[in-house]
């Protein structure tokens, strides 16, 4: 940005923009030496305070003993795979039926009136319940239902209980995105003669779908990690799993190897949702529309 | 009855807000109408009453023979024989250019994918954009996105051609390009309603010169009488303003 003009072979920098230019390379490298030198001065001195406490060896053995960490490991790591597909179906089911809500929550006219009053109220009652508590009723109480056709397992009704709570999230997610596409957008899609369902069909949502991804991708992030909560239930994921294994020895290094594992699942998905969001940033979906 | 268009007694408010008093207006088939008046004298509301964007709250309108302010009339149906195009263009910007042009062939007008791409690059040709099917909306110009706002109505052989302060939201060299287009468009014998602040414009194509003031058409005439000989004080009151 510092030149507008390409560098070309009829431009060599002044001397003033020479000097600039030095000026701009010290500063960076100073200020990069001042944070490197911080960042470990903080960190040396936070591991000093940990391993230097008076019980460090014994958390040390309870929680990062290595052969405990490679025994736990396949059981552990069996349990993600559970973990992996709860998340992968739930997310298509959470992403449905959130649309669905969604959509239902922004139709206007007084014929819709009672969907709006349902989606509101189910928005509503699902991101107040804490997760928590919404996998105890449906995995406890959903079973206990005897309905016929539906499955009794702790494993449904937890997967019942995560895309309940996280669709009202999302639903939310949704809704504003599909707010956020000015109103003068339905204005010419209704002038051309599409329908409402076809102006939001193919003039709405494919921007709202556009803006709302990266905090979808957040939202995604999360369900990867709250699928651990239905262990409660006694399905055995890796949270489960690593419980078991705790049992055994009162060695708690599984909890610690359950953790990085759902960490390595995590953070790569949150690096990718901070790219795809930075290059929204510059490549804006909407312009000024 | 020959009027392609002919509004009687339109009024519509928003709350307090009265913005057509009494609208009485008529288009024929090949004419080119032309609002005129100040900002908020309800130049805009009366085209989006046209086209059904908004409903009236009185009055009658008729297109092409038959009462469209009649709730049992299907709005999708009557808009899509018309034409509308934005101060703002209102492209939609997911779409690249062909795409914004051929949406309601292929979803209203029941236009296969292929015929519809054909007649669409046709009509990019016929605003000089072909060159530019590929393109996004927001790699344009003011002017070429309007340009492509006004294919995107002509394309499907709108009845009548609604322009609401097209060339408004352009920079003064962009406006001459639109306004050229509009005028050989005239030519061709599209009839149009329109609402613009380019007098010179007005003057030039118009048949009639609606003057809109205070919710009613004020004065109405050829561009001669209305634009150069205003018989009411307002219409010329108006008139200097803009000019000074």
């Amino acid at each position: 940005m510092t030149h507008q003009l390409a560098p070309g072979a009829d431009w060599q920098p002044s001397d003033v923009q020479r000097e600039r230019d030095e000026w701009r390379r010290r500063r960076t490298v100073r200020s990069a030496v001042i944070a490197a030198v911080s960042t470990l001065l903080l960190l040396g001195t936070l591991a000093g305070a940990v391993v230097g406490s008076p019980g460090w060896e014994r958390v040390q053995e309870t929680y990062f003993d290595w052969d405990k960490a490679v025994s736990s490991f396949p059981a552990v790591l069996e349990g993600l795979w559970l973990n992996i597909r709860v998340m992968v179906v739930c997310w298509v089911l959470i992403l449905v039926l959130s649309l669905t809500v969604a959509i239902v929550r922004t139709v206007r006219g007084p014929v819709a009136f009672p969907l709006r009053m349902l989606g509101t109220a189910y928005v509503d009652v699902f991101r107040g319940l804490p997760l928590l508590l919404v996998i105890f009723l449906l995995g406890f109480g959903g079973p206990a239902l005897s309905l016929q056709g539906l499955p009794t397992s702790p494993l449904f009704w937890g997967g019942a209980a995560l895309v309940l709570s996280y669709s009202a999230y999302v639903a939310e997610v949704f809704r504003a995105g599909i707010e956020s596409v000015h109103p003068s957008q339905r204005l010419a899609g209704r002038s051309l003669g599409l329908s409402y369902g076809q102006t939001l069909r193919h003039v709405v949502l494919p921007q709202a779908w556009r803006r709302v991804i990266p905090p979808l991708m957040n939202d995604l992030v999360s369900l990867q990690k709250d699928s651990g909560l239905i262990a409660v239930l006694g399905v055995s994921d890796a949270i489960r799993r690593a419980q078991i294994e705790t049992a055994l020895d009162f060695n708690y290094t599984p909890y610690v190897v359950a953790g990085v594992l759902f960490c390595c699942l995590t953070i790569p998905m949150a690096r990718l949702t901070d790219r795809y969001a930075r290059k929204k940033g510059y490549h804006g979906a909407g312009g000024h529309l | 009855m020959s009027e392609l268009l002919r509004l009687e007694g339109v009024r519509k408010s928003f709350g307090d807000n009265v913005v057509l008093r009494d609208v009485d207006l008529a288009v024929e088939p090949g004419q080119c109408v032309v609002l005129i008046g100040a900002s908020g004298s309800g130049k805009s509301t009366l085209l989006r009453c046209v086209n059904l964007l908004e409903v009236v709250d009185d009055g009658v309108i008729t297109f092409d023979g038959r009462d469209i302010t009649d709730p049992r009339v299907d709005g999708d149906e009557v808009r899509a024989r018309m034409g509308m195009v934005f101060q703002a263009y209102n492209l939609f910007p997911h779409l690249d250019v062909i795409g914004n042009v051929t949406l309601a062939l292929r979803l209203v007008h029941g236009v296969g994918a292929d015929e519809a791409r054909t007649r669409g690059l046709a009509m990019l040709d016929r605003v000089g954009l072909a060159e530019k099917a590929a393109a996004r909306p927001d790699d344009l110009s003011g002017g070429q996105q309007q340009r492509v706002a006004i294919a995107r109505a002509l394309v499907a052989n709108p009845r009548l051609m609604l322009l609401d302060e097209v060339t408004s939201a352009l920079d003064p060299e962009l406006v001459g390009e639109v306004l050229d287009l509009l005028g050989e468009l005239k030519a061709e014998g599209v009839t149009m309603l329109l609402n613009t602040h380019e007098m010179g414009f007005a003057r030039d194509v118009a048949d009639q010169v609606c003057f809109l003031h205070d919710g009613r058409v004020h004065e109405q005439g050829p561009p001669g009488q209305v634009i150069d000989d205003p018989q009411e004080a307002r219409t010329r009151a108006f008139l200097s303003r803009i000019r000074a």
